[in-house]
């Protein structure tokens, strides 16, 4: 049976993977992941959740740990943030190579520095380009049924990737929310025992991790894009079946009052529900506001987010991290690049925003949108600037 | 511990784990080492390998030299990968995936610069952890793989690529790092050195290894024609000579009980040994005198080990 609980996000992301029923999880403490670990480890010490919890000396160690015990047909768990993230970020990209289908939650945080524990997407995006599936998360009910539905994606045999789930540090983490939990035989019902396609076993050897020669290595790389690629097709399937069996779906773009706007603001993770609020205000001023939520980042749903974008003539990208010294943020370099065949109809403004934790308000959103409509006006986008910034 | 059948001539164990036609040197004493560790502890195995001459030579895609199930993820955490294959291996035991009663060796393997430098940290927090798994470390004194640059593990007064000897250097100016030592700091129930130089002596060293329940330290000698600078048919030789001269003493160290292995009536003059190796040519004499009396002291301390904790 279905409860609806108040809980700690951190602890409900716990639960879920309580009920997913992992085998080893090995994990560093990091703000503001720490919650989700300590949660687990109380799971594994109380006799609820019957894991190997390995404390590791570090997050390359956590993520090196993961590696052996997925590639020995473990289902495999961790979280990390920020300089965590950094610091494993080497293994992070061997994970995905060696096609291991761990699943990772990142309690988004700000890179150092200077050293910050707050909320932003520069850890998110300085691994960007790890090859695993990503996605995003705005509330604490999406992170519980994001973690279900991550284990089944990853452990497809279709898709054998590992999945990294994006959640808000502090803002999500820390934050006490409604969660309606699954029940033991719902979670059973939807996810499968895990079968792996390949493991370690005395049995039946095999040699993971070979030297990739000049002869090789581009094919390998080939053949990593294409799963990844074809993973959608598996990601988009299981987060129907989720939605169908209990009620909830997952798109990889969500949309607020998109149908007749002209202008829209983009964010990603937990910016969506103030991003809402804001519309709303400018609905009420009679402007023609929607909003689009990135959720699936990688890979990067085109075909959806090119619907989406379908009728606008305006975007406000609110981009949550830097890409030093060229022209805005990571998101909307990729929007643009996204809407390059629509470059004449469409004006794509960038804003910096809510880094470390930086407030942005409602009016700033609104802001971001009259700032965008101008830009429509004008018919020339603004270069990107950062929003509520001390000069 | 169950009882361990000792290897002996008569008793050798015909089964190669690791398969000729891989793509080592000639005359190497790592992949000598590798074969006979392997070779005594049975094909009941899993191999997590640390970036290194030994991934390179034997993984070379679509080549595999393993007849085991092996895996090589990075260069710095070949225990942090074991660790996880041997969690996975309790659980799902624990679990009823894996047979109960089957006995898996974790076996990781790494030189002595993914041990003594990048992979210390790595190696400290699994041994401290207590993973049941043993951890080799084939000791060739250098950055092999990569040329032959100074490593940790390098002995004083040796010319490498990054510590070369020239009018103003002696070549490496610092002490081998003491990683036995390092190991059995952790209090874990086996360390032991060995060398391919003495057979059986490792063999039998690497099946007590992965009899006993937790974490088991291997350091072992691993003469390397190519970065030393010697004949590719004297490994065994120089590996013979590191030993009598007291360069590199075999012993082990069981529950913190020391022992010392291959005892000699007289240590022979390191000279004898630095003499075999290009790396050493360098070396003058007032450089022999000193690395002779560092040799002395170290073994001496490690006599006194065995007499006090014996």
């Amino acid at each position: 049976m279905s409860k609806r609980v108040g809980i700690e996000v951190s602890l409900g992301v716990s639960e879920a993977v309580k009920l997913c029923n992992a085998d080893v999880v090995a994990a560093y403490p990091i703000t503001p992941q720490t919650h989700i670990v300590e949660h687990l480890s109380e799971l594994v010490a109380n006799g609820e959740l019957d894991a190997e919890f390995v404390p590791v000396e570090s997050e390359h160690s956590a993520m090196s740990v993961c590696c052996g015990s997925s590639a020995t047909g473990a289902r495999t768990y961790t979280a990390t943030s920020s300089q965590g993230l950094a610091l494993m970020s080497e293994i992070v990209y061997i994970a995905s190579s060696m096609r291991l289908p761990i699943v990772m939650t990142v309690a988004d945080r700000s890179l150092s520095g200077p050293i910050s524990i707050w909320n932003d997407h520069t850890d998110a995006m300085s691994i960007r380009d790890c090859g695993w599936i990503q996605y995003f998360v705005e509330n604490g009910q999406e992170a519980f049924d994001a973690h279900i539905m991550a284990f089944k994606i990853a452990e497809d045999h279709r898709v054998i990737l590992p999945v990294m789930v994006h959640l808000d540090g502090f803002i999500l983490t820390h934050m006490i929310e409604p969660i309606e939990f699954l029940s033991q035989e719902e979670v059973n019902s939807f996810l499968p025992e895990f079968k792996p396609a390949l493991a370690l076993n005395p049995d039946k050897p095999v040699t993971m991790g070979p030297v990739g020669v000049p002869e090789i290595y581009t094919e390998v790389k080939k053949a990593q894009e294409v799963a990844l690629k074809n993973s959608k097709s598996v990601i988009l399937e299981v987060w129907k079946e989720f939605g169908d069996k209990f009620g909830r779906y997952f798109n990889p773009v969500e949309t607020y009052k998109i149908d007749d706007a002209e202008i829209a603001l983009l964010t990603m993770g937990s910016f969506g529900e103030p991003a809402m609020l804001a519309v709303d205000e400018l609905r009420k001023e009679g402007e023609k506001a929607g909003l689009i939520k990135l959720r699936l980042w990688r890979p990067f749903p085109i075909e959806e987010f090119l619907e989406a974008t379908n009728n606008l003539k305006g975007l406000a990208v609110v981009d949550r991290a830097i890409t030093y010294g060229t022209t805005g943020g990571p998101v909307a370099i990729e929007i643009r690049n996204v809407l390059y065949e629509k470059k004449d109809s469409i004006i794509i403004n960038d804003f910096i925003a809510g880094l470390a934790g930086r407030d942005v308000r409602i009016n700033q959103f609104k802001q971001m949108y009259y700032e965008t409509k101008e830009a429509v006006k004008n018919g020339k986008a603004n270069e990107y600037k950062f929003i509520g910034v001390r000069e | 511990m169950a009882t361990i059948e000792k290897i002996t001539a008569k008793k050798l164990p015909k089964e190669e784990i690791l398969s000729y036609g891989h793509r080592a040197c000639q005359g190497c004493g790592e992949l000598l080492s590798v074969r006979l560790i392997t070779k005594a502890i049975g094909p009941d195995m899993i191999i997590a390998n640390a970036t290194g001459c030994l991934e390179i030579v034997t993984s070379s895609f679509p080549d595999s030299a393993w007849r085991v199930p092996w895996i090589h993820v990075a260069f710095e955490n070949a225990a942090a990968v074991a660790s996880g294959v041997e969690s996975a291996i309790k659980v799902l035991k624990r679990k009823g995936k894996l047979p109960k009663d089957r006995n898996i060796t974790v076996l990781a393997f790494a030189g002595d610069g993914g041990t003594a430098d990048i992979g210390l940290q790595a190696l400290s927090g699994a041994l401290e952890r207590g993973h049941n798994f043993v951890y080799v470390c084939y000791d060739n004194e250098a950055y092999m793989n990569t040329g032959i640059q100074r490593s940790s593990s390098t002995p004083f007064g040796a010319s490498t690529t990054t510590s070369p000897a020239g009018k103003k250097s002696i070549g490496q100016h610092t002490k081998k790092k003491n990683l036995p030592e390092i190991a059995v700091a952790h209090g874990i129930p086996y360390v032991a050195t060995g060398c391919p130089a003495y057979p059986y002596d490792l063999m039998n060293k690497a099946r007590k290894a992965a009899a006993i329940e937790g974490p088991a330290y291997l350091h072992v000698f691993s003469p390397c024609p190519t970065g030393w600078r010697t004949l590719s048919d004297d490994a065994i030789e120089i590996g013979r000579l590191a030993v009598k001269t007291g360069v590199f003493p075999l012993y082990e160290v069981e529950n913190g009980k020391y022992k010392l292995n291959v005892k000699s009536r007289e240590l022979i003059p390191v000279e004898e040994y630095l003499k075999t190796q290009g790396r050493f040519r360098h070396l003058k004499e007032e450089h022999i005198k000193i690395i002779q009396e560092e040799v002395n002291k170290n073994y001496e301390l490690l006599l006194k080990k065995c007499e006090c904790f014996g």
